[in-house]
């Protein structure tokens, strides 16, 4: 496989010794097939142990090397360097505090996908001796798509209104907490609406649709918060339709 | 020591086998406070990268003894029997507690659980979510554990020693990745599921945090780590990179081929017989690795070594797509081919550690309190030689089984003396404060990390030799030495992944040294330990489990018996 260097330029920053991030330099030898991710590895291994980023499964399904390249939020172990020219940028992705270097702290979007509560809700709890509960095939497929979030915050770093509005509860977690309310399995979804629909809920989204343009599983986030938006403006016309039939 | 955190059960790692642990702590009894430290967050963990399904017995026309049977015979009889019995029984509520819990299992029309061929198995009994099995058992396992407020989770926490006192395990010492501070994390139970060691091979299927964490902590701390020369190669790794083909591509009528074209596992006598395609790993990894020393293996511009082809392009795009449609991401993005029109190039690749951590069935150690389950664990469920799809489930049946019976243990058990653990975890910490950023005269994480795996590569392959293995473990026992002069350069507290991967490092040398001392006393071939100058297996001297204990001077072999029942050993054959 032919070689030949790039430049690659990352951002760095230890809060022990840096008042602010700042770029270094590294010529890189690589191959025509690297990823980005490759490029940081052999950065790390062979140039500057010192270098600090995530990653582990290289293949594109532990949600772990989100960065920004070029300025792009990327999954690094799957996008190609061969996409860039002879110098390529990376950086920690955007929206997050860094905590040093390429790593940022994810705590925030923990908090904020375990308050939307992520997990099947049955007014009685399934015993398992009642085996598998019956589900279509249509029924899977109405939040098969949803359920594909891998978690690597690339839609946070794209998204405009997670970087105005710090409470907005995201794309990711309002795709996952749309993706229980649509399993036929679940019935928590009115235990989710007034978090959904509060303050940094779905009515938040402006629809920019930049998380679905980044995301690399293709889980179409804005399109389950534009789903969640009509559902939680047709549960609350019900329930005052309801509310009007019970008092007349 | 900066902090002293209390718990009733600490569990290490946060995958599906401590996940499922959690769980089941949780739901025994709702008062104990887990900790549930991963030094990655969990939604990272390695079963994320499983793809073709998890085995239980599902239809009509399957049975307990079916599956079991095949488990032993796959095990090449070293599986120990009532373990693998109480495996088949309990696998099909495990999976109906995740298809509970929300997992988005593939359906048949009717609405019932679909299920798929797996090799070795003699009928469809496992299930799947496409082929990102893996992925969706992970993120359906930690979004249920969120339910939980007693389960606490220290993400990013790196767990560097037991705390092991009088015989009993009482935590904990962890390096909080974050901010360089180290905790003692005490609780009166310990959970060990921390996955395997594949990252002690240069090419294997597993991500970088493969490191056997679980099993050198283990070692270190005067354990039998048990059968541990019984290495998986999968057959089907990428070029390169050895991303995983899932099995599944093979289970949904996938083909094998050589460079000429032939299947060859139909034209010549693999042992595979009829099974072709689905034979179990070891004996369809042995068929490739001939294969290409035969000169029919598959060259590839740029790319060292041969490979064979695995040809899905009769099965047409619409099932591609519907069943394997990671297969068909990976091999487009990963080595530029697209399934639907060429073969997919491949070879085997490191792929799982079938030894492990010696438990008994209930995920107990020989020190008091101490569990350890999953692939971390060898409860000899797999023997010599894992069947595909087996291992989810193990995670989920043991995972479970070692929380409820942790659960039970720290209603009995005191806890040692608080003090001497505090000690103990201040040790660690002095340790570590001294490797930190450390000048040593000698070589980089990076340089010793190489010359491991290679000595791995060379010495305990797909074939191995005697003065092979021998040779292995001499390097390795050398390179053990060389880790004092490790070199370092990074001198902060914060995220410093430099002192984090000479931690990986030590436990892989550690791992690397327990899996070549036994295998160069294994003079027999049984199952994935397949001995050029041996080739027969031996029931008459070798029908039982190894075990290797670090002693004063290094790594002490012994043995223990197998448990058979139901089925005698007779010649594996399909």
């Amino acid at each position: 496989m032919a070689e030949h260097t790039k430049i690659i330029a990352v951002t760095r920053f230890d809060p022990e010794r840096d008042d602010a991030p700042r770029s270094q330099e590294y010529e890189v030898p690589v191959q025509e097939d690297w990823k980005v991710l490759e490029a940081l590895n052999y950065i790390k291994d062979h140039l500057d142990p010192t270098l600090s980023h995530r990653w582990s499964c290289r293949m594109a399904v532990c949600g772990s090397c989100g960065m920004n390249v070029n300025g792009e939020p990327k999954l690094t172990c799957r996008e190609p360097l061969s996409n860039y020219g002879e110098r390529v940028e990376v950086a920690p992705l955007a929206n997050f505090p860094v905590v040093r270097d390429l790593v940022v702290e994810l705590e925030g979007f923990l908090e904020k996908l375990g308050a939307l509560k992520p997990w099947i809700m049955l007014a009685k709890q399934r015993a398992p001796e009642e085996g598998a509960t019956r589900q279509s095939p249509a029924e899977l497929a109405d939040f098969k798509q949803f359920s594909m979030c891998i978690n690597c915050m690339l839609c946070y770093a794209a998204c405009p209104v997670v970087a105005n509005e710090p409470d907005f509860l995201g794309p990711a977690a309002l795709a996952t907490a749309h993706r229980y309310n649509l399993d036929s399995r679940d019935e928590g979804a009115a235990q989710r609406a007034e978090i959904m629909r509060g303050e940094g809920g779905v009515f938040s989204c402006s629809y920019a649709n930049e998380c679905a343009e980044v995301c690399p599983k293709n889980v179409d986030p804005a399109g389950a918060i534009q789903q969640a938006k009509l559902a939680n403006v047709l549960s609350w016309a019900r329930s005052f339709v309801v509310r009007r039939r019970a008092a007349s | 020591m900066d902090s002293v955190l209390h718990y009733d059960i600490v569990i290490v790692g946060g995958g599906a086998a401590g996940l499922r642990a959690a769980i089941a702590v949780a739901e025994a009894d709702p008062q104990l406070r887990v900790a549930l430290v991963s030094k990655v967050y969990p939604m990272r963990s390695h079963t994320v990268s499983a793809e073709g399904g998890a085995a239980a017995v599902a239809r009509a026309d399957d049975s307990l003894e079916a599956h079991a049977y095949d488990t032993v015979k796959g095990s090449d009889f070293l599986g120990d029997q009532p373990v693998i019995q109480y495996f088949v029984e309990r696998a099909p509520e495990e999976l109906v507690r995740l298809e509970h819990w929300g997992c988005p299992w593939s359906r048949n029309d009717d609405g019932t659980v679909a299920t798929r061929a797996f090799g070795g198995m003699t009928t469809k009994r496992t299930w799947f979510a496409t082929d990102k099995v893996g992925f969706h058992i992970l993120h359906t396992l930690f979004q249920t554990s969120l339910r939980y407020e007693r389960i606490e989770r220290l993400d990013e926490h790196f767990v560097t020693k037991l705390l092991v006192q009088d015989g009993r395990c009482g935590g904990v010492a962890a390096l909080d990745i974050r901010s360089g501070e180290t905790r003692a994390v005490l609780g009166r139970a310990v959970i060990l599921a921390t996955g395997g060691g594949g990252r002690a091979w240069p090419f294997t299927t597993n991500g970088a945090i493969k490191t056997g964490d679980g099993m050198a902590l283990a070692y270190r701390a005067g354990l039998a780590l048990k059968d541990m020369e019984f290495v998986q190669y999968h057959p089907t790794g990428l070029p390169g990179t050895g991303i995983l083909i899932t099995e599944a591509a093979r289970g949904e009528g996938g083909h094998l081929k050589n460079a000429e074209g032939e299947r060859f596992l139909i034209t010549r006598d693999y042992g595979v017989g009829q099974k072709a395609e689905l034979g179990p790993r070891d004996m369809i990894s042995r068929a490739i690795t001939q294969e290409i020393a035969a000169g029919r293996g598959v060259s590839l511009p740029g790319k060292t070594g041969e490979f064979a082809h695995l040809d899905l392009r009769h099965l047409g795009a619409a099932k591609i797509d519907s069943r394997l449609p990671f297969v068909r991401e990976l091999a487009r993005t990963y080595i530029g081919v697209d399934p639907v029109h060429e073969p997919i190039p491949v070879r085997p690749v490191l792929h799982y550690m079938m030894g492990g951590v010696d438990t008994d069935i209930d995920g107990a150690t020989q020190i008091a309190g101490l569990y350890a389950a999953g692939e971390t664990a060898c409860v000899s469920l797999n023997g010599a030689n894992r069947l595909g799809s087996n291992s989810l489930t193990e995670c989920l049946v043991f995972g479970a089984r070692s929380g409820a019976h942790s659960a039970a243990h720290v209603r009995e058990a005191d806890a040692p003396p608080e003090a001497a653990l505090v000690e103990s975890a201040r040790a660690a910490e002095a340790e570590l404060e001294a490797l930190r950023g450390r000048q040593g005269g000698g070589e980089t994480v990076a340089q010793l990390r190489d010359a491991m795996t290679r000595a791995m590569e060379e010495g305990t392959g797909v074939y191995r030799e005697q003065a092979g293995m021998r040779r292995a473990a001499a390097q390795i026992a050398e390179l053990g030495g060389r880790f004092a002069q490790l070199r370092l350069q990074d001198g902060s507290r914060v995220f410093n992944t430099e002192i984090t991967a000479a931690l990986e490092l030590r436990n892989l040398l550690d791992v690397a040294a327990a899996v070549t001392v036994a295998a160069a006393e294994r003079r027999e071939s049984r199952g994935a330990h397949a001995c050029s100058d041996y080739p027969e297996r031996n029931d008459g001297e070798y029908l039982h489990h190894s075990l290797v204990r670090l002693g004063d001077s290094g790594p002490v072999f012994d043995k223990k018996p197998v448990e058979l029942g139901i089925w005698e050993p007779e010649e594996r054959k399909y």
